[in-house]
């Protein structure tokens, strides 16, 4: 069976690499697990930034040389002279943690085909450290593998991972400041995110729930500096969310069997890697992937511009709130039909049409109130301006 | 986000242009705001990288950091912007009018940023230069620290519910108009005016999209477009950071990177003038004054508080005054939805819809009863029974007040359902005088149409705090006034 979904999602991907899932990819999936289109691209391993911009909707994820410069530099300044920062750091948060770190570079030199032998490595290797609990070891780049979708997927080995006291901790290093110990609290909450599924897909890989403690220990830049500091950052609510959401993913057999058997998005990529495939029968392709588009997609998929233009006329298009302050009506023509009582409701709509039909009456009269009133607006009961704080009383 | 507000943008998606979701002007525009349009460096915490900044939209000044990297560099840009911002705000100082037994500035600066990422920068920018000294090894030049006061002044007013010290336009812009994109995708200032001012014979939403490509309107900032880093930006910082000092080479690279930078920022800075006038055709609201006047007060005191060479402001509140502060915000807050909707019916509407308010028709009133209260004293309660189509949920009890008749409150004693609508049975006390039989006029009159709604600014207790110097150890023991160190003026900034 597993077998057959391989091969099913090689010929979906067709001659091209696949891509690999990473910490963003899977936060992102799990953040709209209803999307069977981004599930089955994604599984595929097919390159969604490649098959926008060949059908007409590049996607905007350009990076600053800027940004990945200082990413980098932050990450050289860590590593250099064997680990120093990173022990110190780590000591910071142990401080009984031996003053030698034992620290281990795993990362391949580009040889993905062995990725089987790569995992089987690392797994044992930190399975050991941690059966022996003996010492402290730092892993850099170790490959994970988690199940998505039915399917186990590797995730890009962006993380380190510390073993300390027989407990495997995921230490993530992001770039964005933590300036008098607070930091942009949407960076931090992604960081939590992706750090949940590195911690899912280290319990997953080492066989052992217990193994990795639902914790991360982010490292940021300090203030204004370059000085890297540690954060120890609770992640338990951030592990219920993501598993849950992966729990939700509809099995990727189930949405395979749902497709026309010859469906498949091969770029038919030349010598040099461009695709040569007709547009049109890409997007027939993806026309055929049930998608779920919020703006949220924006940024978080590759996809989102293309999807956005087919939800034209949706009211998800506009946002989840706004969707649900419509009844959960979808489309947009309804939504008005029912407010202006030009469409008759079928009868599960009816509360939703109604709450609709007072709020085209208000919104009509409020406006015209004000137009009637016209500059008056202006003359309305006056207050002592002075007093603002006096309110009503 | 409402029903009416997504109503709203469902007609927007369907008129191709956005529609108002409010019909008088909720926040204050003064005579001459100080318009600041400012870009970062990818990657750093927050490293300026220009700005275009000033009163007069056809005389902007343009500031730049040729090598953003450089703590030199990055001072002199500080410095310059303290040599616009300082004087631009100390020019409200002199003019001001007796308050209690103090006085009030008549008038106070305001600062428009493009979106909330650039009220964020002004935070930061203000953080990393309050702390500076003008004397001693890393002295910097004096209007940086003041500079630094003033732009975490403007922030921490920013937080403050109704306050127009600081404003972003994108979200005033939002809260008087619905677009038929996304609360998300609206935060591009350009996609946004696109939806709001589309261009003669293009769709709001065809111009949106082409509004985000970031070739034709670059980003409103601070962040950058990627793409003009790595093929402009970066190529010609190169060639500032080769050339030899005073070489014409360094020259030449001078003036490309003032010209690109202002390529970026130019589109902007119109977009932004023209955002403002929009606002500004709208008639302000009955409240918008009296909020002011709150950011008049704050002005002044903070003026004084400079001018006496008051410390910086501290790098976290202390738990006590913490704990202040939430409670002041959510009060302004409540007082601010009050003050919204008692000033636009198409704010207020919001409330009807939900049954917290009701408009209706005055069909009894009672003017001149009397009741006892607690103490035994007769005082005039009139008694005033509205007929309201209006879907009530307000319970027996409940408080409101009315939009034209806002310092009477009213209580409702009963709500009856009636075959045409709903009769709801008020009893009022203030707004009256003190006279036995109010006088004419000051109660509700027979068939009067009247609003009355249940959202009313709210009484939040101030919690029972201990005052700042018994904080107990708990929360960290009495804080020590903040006293900048020697450290916090070394501090790097890179
Ligand atoms: S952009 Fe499209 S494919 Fe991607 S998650 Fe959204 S709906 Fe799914």
């Amino acid at each position: 069976m597993q077998n057959d979904t391989d091969a099913r999602l090689r010929r979906i991907r067709g001659s091209a690499r696949p891509t690999r899932h990473n910490a963003r990819t899977i936060a992102a999936l799990t953040g709209n697990p209803g999307c069977s289109r981004r599930t089955i691209v994604d599984t595929a391993g097919v390159d969604k930034e490649k098959l926008a911009r060949h059908i007409g909707f590049p996607s905007r994820f350009g990076q600053s040389e800027f940004a990945i410069t200082r990413t980098n530099a932050f990450q050289t300044l860590l590593r250099a002279d064997d680990y120093a920062e990173l022990t110190r750091l780590l000591r910071e948060v142990f401080p009984e943690a031996p003053e030698q770190i034992q620290y281990l570079d795993l990362e391949a030199t580009d040889n993905t085909d062995a990725q089987d032998q790569r995992y089987a490595r690392d797994q044992a290797l930190i399975s050991q450290a941690i059966a022996g609990n003996t010492g402290a070891t730092l892993f850099d780049h170790p490959l994970l593998s988690l199940n998505v979708a039915g399917q186990n997927v590797y995730l890009e080995p962006e993380l380190l991972v510390f073993q300390y006291g027989g407990s495997a901790y995921v230490v993530q290093v992001r770039s964005f400041a933590v300036i008098d110990g607070q930091a942009n609290g949407e960076n931090v909450g992604q960081a939590a995110l992706q750090a949940a599924g590195y911690v899912l897909a280290l319990r997953q890989t080492l066989g052992n729930p217990d193994a990795a403690p639902p914790e991360v220990l982010l490292i940021c830049p300090k203030d204004f500096s370059n000085v890297p500091t540690i954060t120890r950052l609770d992640i338990r609510w951030q592990l219920i969310a993501v598993e849950y959401q992966l729990d939700r993913l509809t099995h990727i057999d189930t949405l395979l069997d749902a497709l026309p058997p010859h469906l498949n998005l091969d770029l038919g990529l030349d010598a040099s890697g461009n695709p040569t495939r007709p547009a049109t029968e890409l997007i027939d392709a993806l026309r055929h992937l049930p998608a779920r588009y919020f703006p949220e997609c924006l940024s978080n998929c590759d996809l989102a511009f293309f999807c956005r233009h087919e939800a034209t006329g949706h009211t998800a298009a506009l946002g989840r709130s706004v969707r649900e302050e419509l009844g959960g009506i979808e489309t947009i023509a309804e939504v008005l039909g029912f407010a202006e009582g030009t469409v008759a409701p079928p009868e599960e709509w009816d509360e939703a049409a109604a709450l609709l039909r007072g709020a085209a009456w208000l919104y009509a009269e409020s406006v015209a109130a004000a137009a009637y009133s016209g500059e008056s607006a202006a003359l309305g009961p006056s207050r002592d301006s002075r007093e603002p704080e006096r309110g009503v009383s | 986000m409402s029903v009416i507000t997504a109503y709203a943008r469902a007609r927007a998606v369907a008129a191709g242009v956005a529609q108002p979701i409010a019909t008088v002007r909720h926040v204050h525009l003064a005579e001459r705001p100080l318009v600041f349009v400012p870009l970062t460096l990818a990657g750093e915490a927050n490293a300026p990288l220009a700005a275009m900044i000033g009163t007069d939209a056809e005389k902007p000044t343009l500031l730049t950091v040729p090598q953003p990297r450089n703590r030199d560099l990055r001072f002199a840009f500080a410095a310059r912007l303290a040599d616009i911002v300082v004087p631009y705000v100390d020019s409200f100082s002199h003019e001001v009018e007796p308050l209690r037994d103090t006085v009030c500035a008549v008038d106070a600066p305001q600062l428009i940023v493009p979106n909330p990422m650039g009220i964020e920068f002004t935070r930061l920018l203000g953080r990393s230069t309050r702390f500076r000294r003008t004397d001693g090894p890393y002295a910097v030049a004096p209007g940086v620290p003041l500079l630094g006061r003033w732009l975490t002044y403007f922030a921490e007013r920013a937080e403050h519910p109704g306050s127009c010290a600081l404003l972003a336009l994108t979200d005033a812009l939002s809260l008087h108009w619905a677009t038929g994109q996304s609360a998300l995708e609206d935060t591009n200032l350009a996609a946004l005016m696109a939806w709001i001012d589309p261009p003669a014979e293009s769709s709001g939403a065809q111009a949106a999209r082409e509004a985000e490509n970031p070739k034709v309107w670059p980003p409103a900032g601070p962040a950058t477009d990627p793409e003009f880093d790595n093929q402009v930006l970066a190529p010609l910082i190169r060639a500032y950071d080769t050339s030899a000092p005073d070489s014409p080479a360094r020259q030449r690279a001078l003036d490309e990177l003032e010209q690109a930078l202002a390529s970026q920022l130019e589109p902007t800075w119109h977009l932004m003038w023209r955002g403002i006038a929009h606002l500004r055709s709208l008639p302000p609201g009955v409240s918008v004054a009296g909020r002011w006047a709150a950011d008049r007060r704050a002005f002044t005191d903070f003026h004084r508080y400079v001018s006496e060479g008051g410390a910086p402001q501290p790098r976290r509140d202390g738990a006590v005054a913490a704990a202040y502060r939430l409670n002041l915000l959510e009060r302004a807050r409540t007082t601010y939805e009050a003050e919204r909707a008692f000033d636009d019916p198409l704010v207020m509407a919001t409330h009807r819809l939900t049954g917290e308010a009701f408009q209706g028709t005055v069909v009894s009133v009672d003017r001149e009863r009397r009741v006892p209260n607690e103490k035994g004293n007769l005082v005039t309660r009139p008694l005033v029974t509205v007929h309201t189509k209006d879907p009530v949920r307000l319970p027996a009890g409940a408080k409101v007040a009315a939009a034209t008749r806002r310092s009477q409150t009213g209580l409702i004693v009963s709500v009856e359902t009636v075959p045409d609508g709903t009769l709801v049975t008020l009893e009022l006390s203030g707004g009256m005088g003190r006279a036995k039989v109010p006088p004419p006029g000051s109660v509700p009159a027979l068939d009067e149409q009247l609003c009355y709604s249940g959202v009313l600014p709210e009484n939040i207790p101030s919690p029972a705090l201990p005052p700042v110097e018994e904080t107990p150890w708990t929360h960290g023991g009495p804080p020590q006034p903040y006293e900048p160190s020697d450290e916090d003026a070394a501090e790097v900034w890179e």
